[in-house]
């Protein structure tokens, strides 16, 4: 059986203007709805707070809830439905590191029964103490950090065969970030500060390939992020591993046309860029597709039957690997092609 | 429906044969023996890791088949609570200087030297006001001989009148901390352990917290009270001098204090807050205890803890007992009265009782963490994690469904688009969980949420290489190859692709694995896993299979 039709002509290149747009336009909106919402959502794991699951025996409504929590003096809580409506399973946040003790326990409960009629079960206590908070941001962004460092290792020595080239790249990307942290600053600065110079070291070297792929994935993390910005989802540690996963996930895509351009080139050495890359893409669309729908199915599993706790994780799956391998095919090789239109050059 | 078959009938393929057959029979035969050999070390190296995860994974499906554990499962699936506390090692600090200017009043009163003002100030230091040259004198050589550990850090002198600051030097200041902190590790393991909790994990994180995971835990109010409590017992006197109501709102009088007894009755749940009166300065403290236990009272049937002191606590608490006679003693645990019996007579072998209105559990606990002893500094929860254990099931159930649900989906999708060759891929695919199972249980590394969802995420990813290899010979067939020479070429140019397409997925999996926590690690850890097998079992598991197949079945269709 066969999805793609052998010797399929797709003009992917040519659609490039089209895709450039799409991709443009999902990053604004990401971008608009960060500065609407004053950054990224962060959950109790990095912002520090208490959250509560609690699950009740009939449906009880969230008003009622909330008029419980005032009694306990968490009228500032934020109250929502969690997992299946079926399950009267709802999330009680603050952001107040609450001291949850026999006391609290019992007296939450009593003030629910009051004011629901409706005895809950607490099912799950988190509670992030600020100092911990920062510590979690801190590893996180750690993460991140020696994600993108390894991995613009990696891509610069596998794309160009340049492996000395590479560990400079990393040696400039160490100092560099070291010379900024002499100044105490933010991390997640330091962050996009390394990936600027990452980005101006592939320029400056003519790294064309790394870079078309960095741009690729800076494109897939931005419209995640915007994703969990504009559907009011919340970050958290799993949400960090998620968004880590993405990038190794939407590089392999791009690895392996990348791979199939370059075996191409050396085939057709008269044909123009755009052909070799046209017909790349088209030669690898079929396992593309294969991979990422399998992959998609068993995420869309997680999804749908996953329950609550790991619903937010399958999303940013589901919304990465969607937008990863549109972007290997739309972004990542247009953008070669034009980088190679500019320098004249061919390799 | 489309599909590639190729028969020994088709002009082309003969064609191929032929020419290999025809003019190097050596090349060929030594090609196939070389192929052998390669598929009997690979099949050696497939059956090894299959019968060792087999093994391994064994005690989880059947436990005590043989003494190995089952796979760990995180607190997010088997519930349970994980915190995270800070010792105020700070508080040490402050109670070491407070007994120092306890001793110091004290040495100075049996060597009748007056001083002026002896106090702790600014937390961590002691100030001295002292009148008069004798006095001064007889106070320098004190500080002399028995407190040569404290820093002089200002001196005024205005006639007659000494003006001293001290403190104590950084190091020692360092090791109370350092010591209080590892003496909290040791006690809450203490309580822990005596309160039961299977496979606790307690230990140091940094200079002064700790981390705690207890797996299983279903009582976790009990187990957070039992962890958090000081447990500093005192002994005081009650300051009788005056009614503590009155003193509430007329002013405590120097030297006492107004603590409160906290009672809750059984039937109406209503709490009940008693103030009393009572000299600072503890008489006796928990520190003398050797053992304490939980006795029912015949009288009330009432539950009581008994505590018995040692031979120098005995003596204290006789002293105490044969000088104050019909006064009252106040039994104080970290500033609650517990109870303020009236001394009746002198009390000799170090027993006595705490009594109150616990019920067993309370009374169980309390004799817990005296036993185990105080905290040498408060601590503080600066992360709490508490699953509940039917959230941890329902977890562990949907985690499976949704596993179940895609890996079923995928293996019908593969074996329904590549054929014959798909159900190869698939089989390849259970092999792979089996090794990731198996390396799970092995390691004993903790299968978390997030963990499940890794290793659907590698169903999925795993197909990948399948897919890869598969796309491959299907091009390589489509240019007139054979079965045999179609899978060897197809396998040969996907491998390098299959290596390091995984490579930077296996990076953000290191990466997460050395930054991640709980849950995050869980998922790093089936991630990775998972990455490694399914790229052995891709290119070494169903390679054999497929040399099986061409070189023993001597297949000449290959349906894929």
């Amino acid at each position: 059986m066969e999805l793609i039709k052998r010797g399929i002509n797709i003009d992917f290149i040519g659609k490039r203007y089209i895709a450039f747009a799409i991709s443009g336009l999902l990053i604004i909106i990401s971008i608009l709805s960060l500065i609407v919402r004053g950054g990224p959502q962060y959950g109790i794991d990095f912002a520090g707070g208490t959250l509560i699951q609690l699950k009740f025996k009939t449906p009880v409504e969230i008003g009622k809830i909330k008029t419980g929590l005032s009694a306990m003096n968490l009228s500032n809580s934020s109250v929502q439905i969690f997992g299946d409506e079926e399950e009267n399973e709802f999330l009680v946040r603050t952001n107040a590191p609450v001291t949850t003790n026999k006391e609290f326990s019992q007296s939450l409960e009593e003030a629910l029964i009051t004011a629901t009629g409706n005895g809950a079960e607490i099912r799950r206590i988190e509670m992030v103490g600020p100092q911990v908070g920062k510590d979690l941001q801190g590893k996180a962004l750690f993460a991140i950090f020696y994600s993108l460092l390894f991995i613009a290792i990696y891509i610069s020595g596998r794309f160009e065969f340049k492996w000395m080239l590479s560990g400079l790249t990393a040696a400039v990307l160490m100092g560099s970030v070291y010379f900024l942290s002499l100044f105490k600053i933010n991390l997640a600065v330091l962050i996009a500060a390394a990936l600027l110079v990452t980005f101006a070291i592939f320029w400056q070297l003519n790294l064309k390939y790394a870079m078309a792929a960095i741009v690729a994935l800076a494109h897939d993390v931005m419209i995640t992020v915007g994703m969990f910005s504009i559907f009011d989802k919340e970050f958290s540690l799993p949400i960090v591993a998620a968004i880590l996963t993405i990038i190794g996930y939407s590089l392999n895509d791009t690895i392996i046309i990348f791979d199939r351009i370059r075996e191409n080139l050396k085939k057709h050495t008269k044909s123009p860029l755009a052909f070799v890359i046209n017909r790349s893409v088209n030669e690898t669309l079929s396992r593309t597709i294969l991979t990422s729908g399998t992959t998609l199915l068993v995420v869309i599993a997680l999804f749908i039957l996953g329950g609550g706790i790991i619903h937010d994780f399958a999303f940013a799956l589901l919304v990465g690997i969607t937008v990863g391998t549109y972007s290997t095919v739309y972004v990542a090789s247009p953008i070669l092609n034009a980088w190679q239109g500019k320098t004249k050059k061919r390799r | 429906m489309f599909s590639i078959t190729l028969c020994p009938s088709t002009p082309l393929t003969r064609r191929v044969q032929g020419a290999r057959s025809g003019h190097k029979p050596a090349e060929v035969l030594n090609e196939r023996n070389r192929s052998l050999k390669l598929f009997s070390w690979k099949l050696i190296l497939s059956v090894a890791v299959i019968i060792a995860a087999t093994i391994y994974i064994l005690p989880t499906i059947n436990p005590g088949i043989w003494p190995h554990k089952k796979i760990n499962l995180g607190l997010d699936l088997q519930g349970g609570m994980h915190l995270v506390l800070e010792v105020e090692t700070e508080k040490a600090v402050e109670s070491t200087i407070e007994r120092i200017s306890n001793d110091l009043k004290g040495i100075l009163r049996t060597k009748h030297i007056s001083f002026a003002a002896i106090e702790r100030t600014e937390e961590t230091k002691i100030s001295v006001a002292l009148q008069g040259q004798e006095n001064i004198d007889g106070f320098e050589k004190i500080l002399d001989k028995e407190f040569r550990e404290l820093r002089i850090l200002s001196r005024t002198r205005d006639n007659d009148l000494l003006k001293i600051s001290m403190d104590l030097p950084d190091e020692a200041t360092d090791s109370i901390k350092k010591l209080a902190a590892a003496q909290a590790l040791e006690t809450i393991r203490n309580r822990i352990d005596q309160f039961g909790v299977s496979e606790p994990d307690i230990r140091m994180q940094g200079e002064n917290r700790i981390l705690i995971q207890l797996p299983g835990v279903t009582d976790t109010q009990r187990a957070k009270e039992l962890i958090g409590k000081t447990a500093l017992l005192e002994f005081k006197l009650l300051d009788e001098s005056r009614e503590p109501e009155l003193a509430l709102s007329e002013g405590v009088p120097p030297g006492s204090e107004i603590l409160y007894e906290i009672r809750e009755d059984a039937q109406t749940k209503r709490v009940v807050k008693r103030p009393y009166l009572v000299k600072k300065g503890a008489l006796l403290t928990g520190s003398y205890l050797t053992d304490a236990s939980v006795q029912i009272d015949s009288q009330y049937n009432e539950p009581y803890v008994s505590i018995d002191f040692d031979k120098k606590g005995a003596r204290i608490f006789e002293n105490i007992t044969e000088e104050n006679v019909k006064k009252r003693l106040a039994i104080v645990l970290d500033n609650k009265v517990y109870s303020a019996p009236v001394i009746q007579e002198k009390i000799s072998g170090g027993h006595a009782r705490i009594t109150g209105s616990f019920t067993t559990e309370d009374a169980r606990d309390l004799a817990i963490i005296l036993r185990a002893g105080a905290l040498p500094a408060p601590v503080k929860m600066l992360e709490e994690r508490t699953v509940g254990p039917s959230l941890g099931t329902d977890s562990i159930n949907k985690g499976l469904l949704s596993m179940w649900v895609g890996g079923l989906l995928v293996l019908l999708f593969m074996a329904f688009y590549y054929k014959w060759s798909g159900v190869v891929a698939d089989i390849a695919l259970m092999f792979n969980i089996v090794i990731i199972a198996g390396t799970l249980a092995a390691f004993q590394a903790t299968l978390t949420l997030p963990g499940i969802a890794g290793i659907i995420l590698t169903i999925g990813m795993a197909v990948d290489a399948n897919v890869l290899v598969f796309e491959r010979i299907r091009e390589e067939m489509f240019l007139g190859k054979t079965p045999r020479a179609a899978i060897d070429a197809g396998y040969e140019r996907a491998t390098l692709t299959i290596l390091d397409s995984n490579i930077t997925t296996l990076i953000a999996g290191l990466v997460l694995f050395q930054f991640g926590t709980g849950p995050v690690k869980g998922f790093a850890v089936t991630l990775s896993i998972g990455i490694i097998s399914s790229v052995f079992t891709v290119l070494v598991m169903s390679r054999i299979i497929f040399d099986y197949f061409l070189y023993y079945r001597k297949i000449k269709k290959l349906s894929i």
